[in-house]
């Protein structure tokens, strides 16, 4: 295994939060509400790992070090795991496992139709993330997982129909994401200066 | 109208003391005890009481509000076989936006307003309009323990003992003339001390302005509250004067008042302002029509813990739509949010 300390000290390091969090709860640090801390940590918690995964591409341009590519899958994975537990803490804590409300919530509300969507698309990335589905998909793997730019969109809409007063939070996290796409353009990303390093062509780990 | 109104919350007081389930029967007697021994000691030996409440700090009221909440009315209204929230969640889990949007924010934040001196302006439709102060609006009226459930738009809800006094008391003092229709009420705009108000990406236009209908605002239950807990209220939670109508969603219930205005209009409120197919000017609690981005049907009562969490059914009117329910007959209340 490459980058052995690399690969595993991010994997620590994305595991130590939501245990961190769960401590937490455990401990009641986390108010009056900790189901709902819970949920609005994790989904937060998604939307931090799309970012950064967003990173990793221009990074690597930058820098030309290979470890960025080392940690794209598992940090993918990771956005699921953490998906997956803000949706299961919304069934448990905000919804109290009403699966009826759950039919209601979905045919009603934008911002929950926009997330499960997200969340979906999310699956689909995280079932093709091995090396067998690569094979099997071939071109149209990587068209798929571009899709992941759309789950960043579709985030941030979740987010802001979630916001009441006050978009500064929201605008932070919105720029972010607007920088890290616009480097995606063809004509942006041509012109990314590099800081250190040879420029790699092999993109295949990802 | 107003005297069943009146009757309806008499028995409430008759039978409630005895049946109350929140205190052991022994606590109770202890507390009333206490209370009536507290009652011939001297006015200076009042910071050493023991707080009517578990984990409730002193409070540093100025001297005349200290004498008067100490001849406060105790458990004038209660909820019956409902825990009270612990003062600790009630103070660290607040909606204060002009301290910061997180609830926890307005505890952080709010140590920086200034309560005293306080004034309120009182003006509009009224006989004798005119800048009162704190003392002027509170003195005259007969404080009164108000165990309240309180319930968020957002789907929370707390159990609370406000201190206060029925805003009708004070209406009548200042004679609203025949042509107030509505009362509205607005908070105190000071960016100096308010981190929110300085937030350039705030989508509320400040001051905060809520708004009543004048024979909601007469009715019995709507108070002006200065205490909960047994002390003054803390600034996060509103100090030192805001509105509890307890049948409307907490943001109706303007806080750190510094502006009551008989009108005659219908006035523009905060939150319809920013979204009014979100919140209308009654914003009752009303189970049967939701919120367009969540349902309104369940609420979670705090603190809700971890693995039990505490769900619970919304009730009409929050549970008073014995006091209420007529104050809006005939209305499409589905129009009428």
């Amino acid at each position: 295994m490459r980058f052995p300390v690399w690969r595993i000290g991010v994997f620590l390091a994305v595991l130590a939060w939501p245990l961190f969090w769960l401590y937490q709860a455990w401990s009641l640090v986390l108010g009056p509400d900790p189901g709902k801390v819970l949920v609005d940590r994790l989904g937060l918690g998604t939307l931090i790992l799309l970012l950064v995964t967003l990173c990793l591409t221009p990074l690597q341009r930058m820098t030309g070090w290979a470890g960025w590519f080392f940690v794209r899958r598992q940090l993918g994975l990771w956005t699921f795991t953490y998906v997956t537990l803000h949706l299961c803490a919304y069934l448990v804590f905000v919804l109290g496992l009403d699966w009826g409300q759950l039919g209601v919530e979905l045919q009603k509300r934008p911002y929950i139709i926009v997330g499960s969507l997200a969340f979906l698309l999310l699956a689909a990335l995280a079932v093709t993330s091995n090396r067998y589905s690569q094979r099997r998909l071939g071109r149209r793997w990587k068209t798929l997982h571009k899709s992941m730019y759309l789950v960043v969109i579709l985030g941030l809409v979740h987010f802001l129909w979630i916001v009441r007063a006050d978009l500064e939070e929201w605008s932070i996290y919105a720029a972010c994401a607007g920088f890290l796409l616009i480097l995606r353009l063809p004509a942006v990303a041509r012109h990314l200066p590099r800081v250190a390093g040879r420029k790699t062509v092999s993109a295949k780990n990802s | 109208m107003l005297i069943k109104i009146a009757k309806a919350s008499d028995c409430k007081e008759f039978e409630v003391t005895p049946e109350s389930i929140y205190l052991s029967r022994r606590r109770l007697l202890g507390g009333t005890l206490l209370a009536a021994a507290a009652s011939g000691l001297p006015a200076w030996a009042s910071a050493a009481d023991p707080s009517r409440y578990a984990d409730v700090p002193a409070g540093s009221a100025p001297s005349w509000l200290a004498t008067q909440l100490q001849d406060t009315r105790w458990q004038a209204m209660t909820v019956k076989g409902e825990d009270i929230t612990p003062y600790q969640d009630a103070t660290h889990y607040n909606n204060f936006y002009e301290f910061g949007t997180d609830k926890g924010d307005p505890a952080a934040n709010a140590g920086s307003l200034k309560t005293e001196p306080w004034s309120v302006v009182i003006d509009g439709e009224v006989a004798k309009p005119g800048r009162y102060t704190l003392e002027d609006v509170v003195k005259p009226h007969q404080l009164e323990e108000r165990i309240y459930r309180l319930r968020c738009v957002e789907a929370w809800s707390m159990v609370i003992p406000w201190i206060g006094f029925p805003i009708s008391s004070l209406l009548k003092q200042v004679e609203p003339t025949s042509k107030a229709k509505y009362v509205r009420f607005e908070t105190l705009q000071d960016p100096k001390s308010m981190p929110g108000q300085r937030s350039s990406f705030a989508l509320i236009d400040w001051p905060y302005a809520e708004g009543l209908r004048l024979d909601e605002a007469m009715n019995p239950l709507a108070i002006l509250a200065v205490g909960m807990y047994g002390r003054e209220l803390p600034n996060q939670n509103g100090a030192p004067l805001r509105l509890m109508v307890p049948w409307k969603y907490g943001f109706k219930s303007a806080k750190s008042i510094v502006r009551i205005s008989l009108v005659a209009e219908q006035p523009a409120t905060t939150w319809q302002s920013i979204a009014a197919s979100e919140y209308g000017f009654y914003a009752n609690v009303n189970p049967q029509v939701d919120h367009p981005r969540w349902t309104q049907a369940r609420e979670r009562r705090l603190p809700s813990s971890l693995f039990k969490p505490n769900v619970r059914d919304t009730l009409m009117f929050n549970g008073y739509a014995d006091e209420v329910a007529s104050l809006y007959a005939g209305m499409d209340l589905r129009k009428n949010y």
